[in-house]
């Protein structure tokens, strides 16, 4: 049975799906915390839960971003073979965004004098 | 011997979820480097196949436990504002850091780093374990796919260790009591 399994193809295009949406997730987290120590308005936008202050928005926005992307992915890439390498390197480039985003040294160069 | 509830969070936050995050990945890895058909038998496969679904989507789901757990319930803690006059800072660990020169950094790089990084490990997780359920003894023979899933799967471990590492390092120095 394992045999039979190993032997039958799947489409690659759910898993680029998974990983696209990863870095979009991933990209969105480094975009919002960026925009929010660039703008104070967009700093108290996103604080929805007073205790956790503007972090509420940003892990929020961030995650639903990456479930929503997913889905939307998944629907048009599901059944279909595609060019995994460039799905891949986007997500690793988008990857890139929210590492950098998210490294204080960073978005603290786009902070209001 | 007596333990607050907020230590007993922290200590569920980092020591239980954080920690036994970091320390399965190195499971993980070898589970993801070492599909191969040339290195494992087809039995051997599908026998590490369960095992590696299974511990792929505990440690997405022990993530996300650990950044939830992390940012709304801990994380108020931390950064609760003083009531104007407190001389003693103590209870307060982001005033108590940001008042001395010497300890300031904690907060400005160790958290601030520490609370945004940490989140980009469950979603890096989650991607690794669906994407490992999806394949099941294909990914043997997906040497592309399987690399660029272990590239996912250092980067979520990476990003949690270091908001691990701030964790330990600021709440040894300015402890969550």
């Amino acid at each position: 049975m394992a045999k039979r399994a190993m032997e039958m193809d799947k489409p690659n295009g759910p898993v680029a799906a998974a990983m696209l949406a990863g870095g979009i997730g991933m990209a969105a987290m480094g975009l919002v915390t960026t925009l929010s120590e660039a703008s104070e308005s967009i700093r108290q936008s996103l604080a929805w839960n007073p205790a956790v202050g503007p972090l509420t928005g940003k892990v929020l926005v961030s995650t639903g971003v990456f479930f929503i992307a997913w889905l939307v992915l998944h629907l048009l890439f599901r059944g279909k073979e595609v060019n995994f390498n460039t799905y891949f390197w986007i997500a690793i480039v988008l990857m890139a965004i929210g590492l950098l985003g998210t490294f204080p040294p960073f978005f603290e160069l786009f902070a209001p004098e | 011997m007596e333990i607050t509830p907020r230590e007993t969070w922290t200590v569920l936050h980092g020591m239980l979820f954080g920690a036994a995050f970091l320390l399965a990945f190195g499971g993980g890895l070898a589970g993801l480097y070492s599909l191969r058909p040339e290195w494992v038998t087809v039995a051997g496969i599908q026998e590490r196949m369960t095992r590696l679904k299974v511990g792929l989507w505990v440690m997405a789901l022990v993530a996300w436990a650990t950044v939830f757990t992390g940012t709304f319930i801990v994380y108020p803690w931390y950064r609760a504002a003083p009531p104007e006059g407190t001389a003693n800072l103590e209870s307060f660990p982001r005033s108590f850091l940001l008042a001395s020169e010497s300890t300031s950094g904690w907060h400005t790089l160790g958290m601030e780093w520490k609370e945004h990084v940490g989140w980009l490990a469950p979603i890096a997780s989650t991607v690794v374990a669906f994407a490992v359920t999806y394949y099941g003894p294909v990914l043997a023979r997906k040497a592309n796919e399987r690399r660029a899933l272990m590239i996912f799967f250092i980067v979520a471990f990476l990003t949690a260790a270091i908001a691990g590492l701030f964790g330990a390092f600021i709440n040894k120095i300015a402890p969550i009591v």
